[in-house]
C-alpha cells in the first residue's frame, strides 16, 4: 500500500485551491500514517472548520467532521470510548486556536492520546480571507486592511506549556521532515502537536506581496530557524529574530497519558 | 428480584442510565445537575465505562457524539447554561443522526438565573434551540420513579431514531427523594447497525439508515454539511439539502403516535389539565384532595413530539387547563391544535404551584 490508497478518489477533485499547501501537508501525514502501518477500520480521522477540516472528508476512513473548533472535543470522546481506535486531528489556526483555544489547551492537559495535525496559514481561508490569532503583526486581511495589530500566538508554545507530550513545527517545504515529525508524533503516546506552517495563495499571499505561490514558499523556507540553531544562539547570548519560525522537534517527552491503548 | 430504594432524582437518572447500558459520560459540573455527573464518575469506572469531566458543556456533548460514533450509549447532563452552551453541537447530533442522550435539570433563567430553584423554561429551546429544522424528542420526569424509567428509555429512543433525546426534568424531581422500585432489568432495544455494503445515509423504510459504528471498517464520512446518502459533503444542491431536512424531522414527526407517551385520566371532563414535570405532582395532588369533582388530566410523558392525538380524547373539553413553570410554553403548543379556550396557568420564581391556586383557576369563570 501507499499513502494514495488512503485516498476516497470518488471525493476528487478536492476543494483546494490552485497552490494551496494543505495537500502537501495531507500527503506527508498519509505518509507518515502509511509506516504506522495502521489499519483503515482501526483509523479515525477528526476535523473542525475550515480549508484544513476538510482533509478527513477525502481519506478512506471513518471520519468526523464536526462544529467550528470542537474537533478535539469530539475526538477525546472517540478515543476515550474506544482507546483501540487510532485517531488524528487535522486543523488549522483558526479552528484551534481561535474558537479552539480551550479545547486545544485541554487536550494538550489531559495528554489524550491522540494526533493533532494543524495546517497554519495564519489566515481564515475557507471564508475568505479573516485575520486570524496566528495573522502577523502587520499582515493584511480583510479584517486586518490596516495591518494586523495583535500579536500572533505561538501554537507550540502553547502546546508545550498546556502538557502535550509531543511537539514539532515545519512547513509546508520541508515535507521529508514534516512527514518524519508526524512519525514520531504518532508513535509518542499521549497528545502529539504537529505544526505546519503552509502557504494561502488565495487569502493570504495576494494580499501579502507574495505574487507567486512560490514567493511564499521561500519565505516560509527562509523564515525558519532550526529549534538547536535557536537554542545555541541563546546560549552565546545572540539576538533571536522574532520574525523567525524555529522549526524542529521541540519537545518529545514521557508525561502521563489519558485514553492510552490497553 | 426488584429492590426498593429511597433516591434522590438524580441518582434515579444515572441509574437508570446505568441499567440501560450508558457507558460514556461527558460533561460539566452544574447545579443543580452536578449529582448526575458525579453518580456517574462514581460508577461508571466501575463498569468499564467512562466517565469524562469536559472543559466546558461544549465540549461535554461533542464528546458525547463523538463516543456514540463508537457505538457507545452516551449521555451527559447539564441546566440551562449549560444547555444554551450545547445548541450547536446538538443541531450537529440531529445532522449527523447521532444516537445521545442530554439531560437538563431545568433552573429559572434566563442567564444564570435561579440555580437553585426549579423552571421550566427551556421546553422550546430542547425543541428549536439549534438552528436550521430538525425534530427531536423530549421526555418529561415527574417523579424520582420516573427520573430511572424515563433515563432508561431515552437511550432506547435514541438508538432507534437515531437522534438527540432529552430529558427535561426540573430542579424539583431532580432533588427530591422518594420511593423508587428498581427493576430486575430494563428494555434495552440496540441500536440498529447498518448493513455492509448500504450506503451509510440511505434510509430503511422508517427513514432511519442504519449505524454505520467507527471501527468497523465502514470507512464512512461524518459531516455536518448537507449531505447524500452517502455521507459526502453536497452543500449547495437545494432538492438534496430538502429532502435530507424533510427525512430529519419527518422520521419523528411521523412517529409521534408511537413515540407518544401520556396518560388520559377521566378523559369526559370539562374541564381538563394538561401538564408535564413536576407541576403533575399538584394536579395528582387537587384530584386526590377533590375525588367530587371530574377533574380531566392529560399528563404528558412525551412533549416533544407533541402528542396533538392526545388531546381528540377529551371529547367533553370546553376548556385546557396548562400549568407550567414559565409562561405558557406548550399552553400555546397546545392553542394550535384545538379550539377551545386554553388557559396558560405559568409560574416563575421556582416555586411549584400550590393546590390552592390549581383549584382557584379551575373554579374561575375565565
Amino acid at each position: 500500500m501507499s499513502f494514495e490508497d488512503w485516498y476516497r478518489q470518488d471525493r476528487l477533485p478536492h476543494i483546494f485551491c490552485a497552490g494551496c499547501g494543505n495537500g502537501t501537508i495531507i500527503n506527508c501525514t498519509l505518509a507518515a500514517i502509511e509506516q504506522m502501518a495502521w489499519k483503515k477500520e482501526d483509523t479515525v480521522f477528526v476535523s473542525g472548520i475550515g480549508c484544513s477540516s476538510r482533509a478527513p472528508g477525502y481519506i478512506a476512513a471513518d471520519s468526523l467532521h464536526t462544529t467550528h473548533g470542537r474537533a478535539i472535543a469530539f475526538a477525546t470522546g472517540v478515543k476515550l470510548a474506544n482507546p483501540n481506535l487510532n485517531v488524528v486531528v487535522f486543523t488549522g489556526d483558526g479552528d484551534l486556536a481561535a474558537i479552539g483555544g480551550n479545547h486545544f489547551i485541554h487536550g494538550c492537559r489531559r495528554n489524550i492520546d491522540i494526533t493533532v495535525v494543524c495546517m497554519n496559514n495564519q489566515i481564515y481561508g475557507m471564508t475568505g480571507g479573516q485575520g486570524s490569532p496566528t495573522t502577523p503583526l502587520g499582515c493584511l486581511s480583510s479584517t486586518t486592511p490596516y495591518g494586523c495589530a495583535e500579536t500572533p500566538f505561538d501554537l507550540c508554545e502553547l502546546a508545550m506549556a498546556a502538557g502535550a507530550n509531543y511537539v514539532s513545527r515545519w512547513t509546508s517545504y520541508h515535507v521529508k521532515e514534516l512527514e518524519k515529525a508526524v512519525l514520531a508524533g504518532l508513535q509518542t503516546p499521549g497528545f502529539s502537536f504537529i505544526e505546519a506552517m503552509v502557504q494561502c495563495p488565495t487569502a493570504f499571499g495576494r494580499r501579502n506581496k507574495f505574487k507567486q505561490v512560490s514567493d511564499q514558499v521561500d519565505f516560509l523556507h527562509t523564515h525558519t530557524l532550526l529549534k538547536a540553531k535557536r537554542d545555541r544562539m541563546i546560549e552565546q547570548g545572540e539576538h533571536v529574530p522574532g520574525d523567525m519560525f524555529v522549526v524542529g522537534e521541540l519537545v518529545r517527552r514521557n508525561r502521563p497519558v489519558l485514553g492510552a491503548k490497553p | 428480584m426488584t429492590r426498593i430504594e429511597f433516591w434522590q432524582g438524580n441518582t434515579a437518572c444515572a441509574e437508570g442510565a446505568l441499567a440501560a447500558g450508558c457507558r460514556f459520560f461527558g460533561g460539566y459540573p452544574i447545579t443543580p445537575s452536578t449529582e448526575v455527573a458525579e453518580h456517574m464518575a462514581a460508577k461508571l469506572p466501575k463498569k468499564n465505562g467512562v466517565f469524562i469531566q469536559m472543559e466546558d458543556e461544549i465540549a461535554g456533548i461533542a464528546s458525547v457524539i463523538g463516543a456514540s460514533w463508537t457505538g457507545a450509549r452516551a449521555m451527559t447532563a447539564t441546566s440551562g447554561p449549560g444547555f444554551s452552551l450545547m445548541m450547536e453541537n446538538i443541531g450537529y447530533a440531529a445532522m449527523t443522526e447521532t444516537p445521545c442522550v442530554i439531560v437538563n435539570v431545568q433552573r429559572g433563567g434566563p442567564s444564570t438565573g435561579q440555580p437553585t430553584m426549579a423552571g421550566q423554561g427551556d421546553m422550546m429551546q430542547c425543541r428549536f434551540g439549534s438552528h436550521g429544522d430538525y425534530s427531536v424528542i423530549a421526555l418529561c420526569p415527574a417523579s424520582v420513579q420516573e427520573m430511572y424509567d424515563l433515563t432508561a428509555k431515552a437511550f432506547n429512543l435514541a438508538d432507534k431514531y437515531r437522534v438527540p433525546v432529552f430529558l427535561m426534568a426540573d430542579e424539583i424531581v431532580g432533588h427530591m427523594r422518594e420511593k423508587i422500585i428498581i427493576p430486575d432489568s430494563v428494555e434495552n432495544v440496540p441500536r440498529r447497525e447498518l448493513v455492509k455494503g448500504v450506503l451509510p445515509f440511505k434510509p430503511d423504510n422508517d427513514l432511519i439508515p442504519g449505524f454505520p459504528v467507527f471501527g468497523k471498517g465502514y470507512g464512512v464520512h461524518v459531516t455536518g454539511l448537507t449531505h447524500d446518502e452517502r455521507g459526502y459533503p453536497c452543500a449547495t444542491n437545494p432538492k438534496l439539502h430538502e429532502s435530507l431536512v424533510m427525512r430529519l424531522v419527518e422520521k419523528i414527526e411521523l412517529a409521534r403516535n408511537s413515540i407518544a407517551d401520556y396518560d388520559v385520566i377521566n378523559p369526559d371532563a370539562e374541564q381538563v389539565f394538561i401538564t408535564y414535570g413536576a407541576p403533575v405532582r399538584t394536579v395528582q395532588q387537587l384530584m386526590h384532595d377533590h375525588p367530587g369533582k371530574n377533574i380531566g388530566f392529560l399528563r404528558l410523558r412525551t412533549v416533544w413530539p407533541f402528542a396533538e392525538h392526545a388531546l381528540t380524547q377529551f371529547k367533553n373539553a370546553g376548556r385546557f387547563l396548562v400549568p407550567e413553570m414559565n409562561l405558557g410554553q406548550i399552553a400555546r403548543e397546545i392553542e394550535r391544535h384545538v379550539t377551545v379556550p386554553v388557559r396558560s396557568l405559568p409560574k416563575l420564581g421556582g416555586d411549584l404551584h400550590t393546590p390552592a391556586e390549581l383549584l382557584a383557576a379551575l373554579e374561575a369563570e375565565q
